[in-house]
């Protein structure tokens, strides 16, 4: 038994912290949120394209690097920590796993190589409105060749060059491939929680498309794709909760309330405990996810939706009481905090919160306990 | 990344299974109410501990010239998790040979190692650990019980408390305060002392769960010699701190229902629809198998020769919660009924008797807030807490 990540990619890691520190800091992630006319960071953009990530997990024979899940994990957890400004999740986690999960060997030859040179960004676009999109009640529709209907929120959306949609068709639901340059796309900037990250709102009019896998799958391949992101999405906010246990405890040593550290307090000592407990229990399961991803193991469904909840989990706390103890100062526009909060929820939300996911384990488990 | 055994760690799997096969029973073979107690457990458990000693299963990763394997850190865990799969008897050993032995080991005299550690090792005598005291609990370094020297001898009065086995044991590790003048953690020295001998007195501790698994032990005129020392004098909290990081290692594991068997529990009884109760399942299973991980992730590091830390504190914050949680959500399931004790309850009624247990797991062995405190200071490297007691005499420190 090995379980933990090889040299090589503990490596491959401690390269990218560096590259992050350097290159992608806070200083980074707040010209991206000051200017409401910025959509992402260009400049780190460039850089993480320069270095090939987005090509981690997608095969040579497309463009990319061929190597595999854990390299990809052990990436994301650095975008996380770095609060990375920029289309990564949306275009690798979502939409390159997703054409190599539902897609046919043409559409990943035609698409992929596009991904790893960094000229496609991609988005993943199912919600429609309030509660997680259900495959069954999509107002969004495809005929077979045409999109139409409306999609809102989609990260990136406004910066997407594609998107794969979640549609209906007949009286199933599809996934489609949309080039977001195309006649019949109207897109508009929405403001959200998290502004480091962009969003829009998606209109298609008859826009044209291709179905990814075939019709009536796309429920499946939905969940399919959803699992593989959750464990990528966990490893980003199991990066935010770590730094942000990191930051609280840092403070809690230098600052001095009643003539000592606050953090010799029982109250902030034990707050900070929690912290760990969560990052580990999140951090442990992170890495059987990764596990269940690079082996393609039939334990992935539970896999992914326990590491989800418990990052989610790790990272919603992490992030609050980062804020609580650094009290007034952790209230300001100018400390840092506030910008984890803001991730955090994005990635709690993004591909289903921890209510959609908990059901997911129980329907997992009962399943595996009726097997 | 992976969960194979290699060629050897299969091989010694395959060793360990064929031994477990031959002398145990698998777990779940035997129904609860149909196991034995007292006197033929403990019969039974000698048995066992001596067949394992033997075949130098009982303690793999000590050198064999100690009675052990001279095994690898990756055996021990194959061996924990075969033994997990059957009805093993193992109780009584797990305090003398986890904590009291590898004590002797580090600050024993040849002698003792000659006279002890083999007959520990082989079940034939019981070891237990005497540091608690009914004013010395979280901060044990407080306790009173005196050790006068008196010639080649140290007399010994005083009162320890919530002693596992002090009862059925041969032998105890005693910390005892040598210099009441001194500082706190300065007038402490640790002692061997026969548990049969004159003046030792055990006495069950009546439990809030009901049990009497505990003791209190009074120690009148107990006469110990001088070469039956552990560590210098006024060297005992040292001592200590070494027998305590065993019990770190030693304590853990599933101590009494958990996610499965509240699982099983809501099928049969219809409520598995209960989206409250697959919210809080959901919750059970991520934290269990956070635990269940973090010691894959723990032996991982053992295995590459790593030392595990304090950040093994974790597991029983875990563990000790969610068994009182699951519990607790056990009984409200059943309404009125659930109040209801004895083995012809649902899961043998180990709902209602792990609900009574678990306040205490959460005290013993570190309590949540000791632990946490570890988990501050140890491992997120935070301030000690304030010590007022710092540097004072103890007998002028302020008591009640």
């Amino acid at each position: 038994m090995n379980f933990d990540f090889s040299d090589d990619q503990k490596f491959l890691g401690n390269e990218a912290r560096k590259f992050l520190d350097g290159e992608c800091t806070t200083q980074h992630v707040r010209e991206v949120l000051n200017d409401d006319a910025k959509s992402h960071h260009e400049g780190v953009w460039q850089k993480v394209k320069e270095m090939g990530w987005l090509g981690t997990a997608i095969p040579e024979e497309h463009g990319g690097l061929g190597l595999g899940a854990l390299e990809l994990c052990v990436l994301a957890e650095e975008m996380g920590r770095a609060l990375a400004p920029v289309p990564f999740a949306s275009t690798v986690y979502f939409f390159a796993e997703g054409l190599m999960v539902a897609g046919s060997d043409a559409q990943k030859g035609a698409v992929l190589p596009g991904v790893a040179s960094g000229d496609v960004i991609g988005c993943y676009a199912a919600s429609e409105g309030p509660g997680n999109p259900d495959p069954a009640k999509l107002s969004v529709s495809f005929d077979g060749s045409k999109v139409s209907g409306t999609k809102v929120p989609v990260t990136d959306g406004d910066i997407a060059t594609h998107a794969i949609v979640l549609a209906k068709e007949g009286s199933g639901a599809s996934l489609v491939l949309v080039d977001l340059n195309g006649p019949g796309v109207t897109r508009k900037s929405v403001q959200t929680l998290e502004p480091t990250r962009s969003h829009a709102e998606i209109t298609f009019d008859r826009a044209v498309g291709e179905r990814l896998g075939d019709a009536g799958a796309g429920g499946d391949l939905h969940d399919a794709i959803m699992n593989r992101a959750a464990v990528l999405l966990a490893f980003e906010q199991l990066g935010g909760a770590t730094r942000c246990l990191e930051v609280a405890t840092d403070y809690a040593k230098e600052r001095y309330a009643f003539g000592r550290p606050i953090g010799g307090n029982q109250a902030i000592k034990h707050k900070l405990a929690d912290m760990y407990v969560k990052n580990e229990v999140a951090r442990s399961n992170c890495y059987y996810g990764a596990w269940a991803l690079s082996t393609d193991a039939a334990e992935l469904p539970e896999a992914a939706a326990a590491a989800r909840l418990a990052a989610s989990e790790a990272y919603w706390f992490a992030s609050k009481e980062n804020i609580q103890t650094h009290g007034g100062m952790g209230f300001t526009w100018e400390v840092d905090c506030h910008l984890f909060y803001r991730r955090a929820k994005l990635l709690a939300v993004q591909a289903g919160a921890p209510k959609v996911w908990k059901e997911k384990l129980v329907r997992a488990l009962e399943m595996k306990n009726a097997a | 990344m992976d969960f194979n055994d290699t060629p050897e760690e299969a091989e010694f799997r395959n060793e360990a299974r064929a031994f477990l096969d031959q002398h145990l029973e698998p777990k779940g073979a035997k129904p609860l109410r149909q196991r034995v107690s007292g006197e033929e457990f403990m019969k039974q458990a000698k048995k066992w501990q001596a067949a394992k000693a033997k075949a130098g299963y009982a303690k793999i990763t000590w050198p064999k010239e100690m009675g052990g394997r001279g095994g690898t850190p990756m055996q021990q865990v194959i061996w924990g998790q075969e033994e997990g799969k059957f009805d093993s008897p193992g109780g009584p050993f797990t305090i003398g040979l986890g904590m009291c032995i590898p004590t002797v080991i580090a600050f024993g005299s040849d002698e003792h190692k000659k006279r002890y550690v083999q007959k520990a090792l082989l079940g034939e005598e019981i070891w237990c650990q005497l540091f608690s005291e009914p004013s010395a609990g979280s901060d044990v370094a407080g306790l009173k019980t005196r050790a006068v020297k008196d010639g080649d001898e140290w007399v010994i009065n005083g009162q320890k408390v919530w002693t596992s086995g002090a009862h059925y044991s041969d032998y105890g590790i005693l910390l005892v305060r040598t210099d009441p003048k001194a500082a706190k953690h300065k007038g402490l020295t640790m002692f061997i002392v026969d548990m049969k001998q004159q003046g030792v007195e055990a006495r069950p501790i009546h439990q809030a769960s009901g049990g009497r698994e505990f003791n209190e032990v009074y120690f009148t005129d107990v006469r110990i010699p001088d070469s039956d020392r552990l560590g210098e004098v006024g060297q005992g909290w040292k001592v200590a701190i070494v027998t305590l990081m065993n019990e770190r290692l030693a304590v853990g594991g599933s101590p009494g229902p958990d996610w499965s068997e509240i699982m099983d529990y809501a099928k049969q009884a219809g409520t598995m629809s209960d989206t409250a109760f697959r919210d809080n399942l959901a919750d059970w299973y991520v934290a269990a198998q956070g635990y269940k991980l973090t010691k894959l992730r723990t032996q991982t590091a053992l295995s590459k020769g790593q030392t595990p830390g304090p950040e093994n504190s974790i597991g029983k914050i875990i563990t000790a919660n969610q068994l009182q949680d699951i519990c607790n959500s056990a009984i409200e399931m059943q309404d009125h009924y659930g109040l209801m004790t004895g083995d012809e309850m649902p899961a043998d009624g180990l709902f209602q008797q792990s609900f009574m247990w678990a306040p205490g797991l959460r005290i013993a062995g570190g309590t949540d807030e000791i632990l946490k405190n570890i988990i501050a200071e140890r491992v997120l490297g935070l301030p000690q807490d304030v010590r007022v007691d710092k540097d004072i005499p103890f007998d002028e420190l302020k008591q009640g």
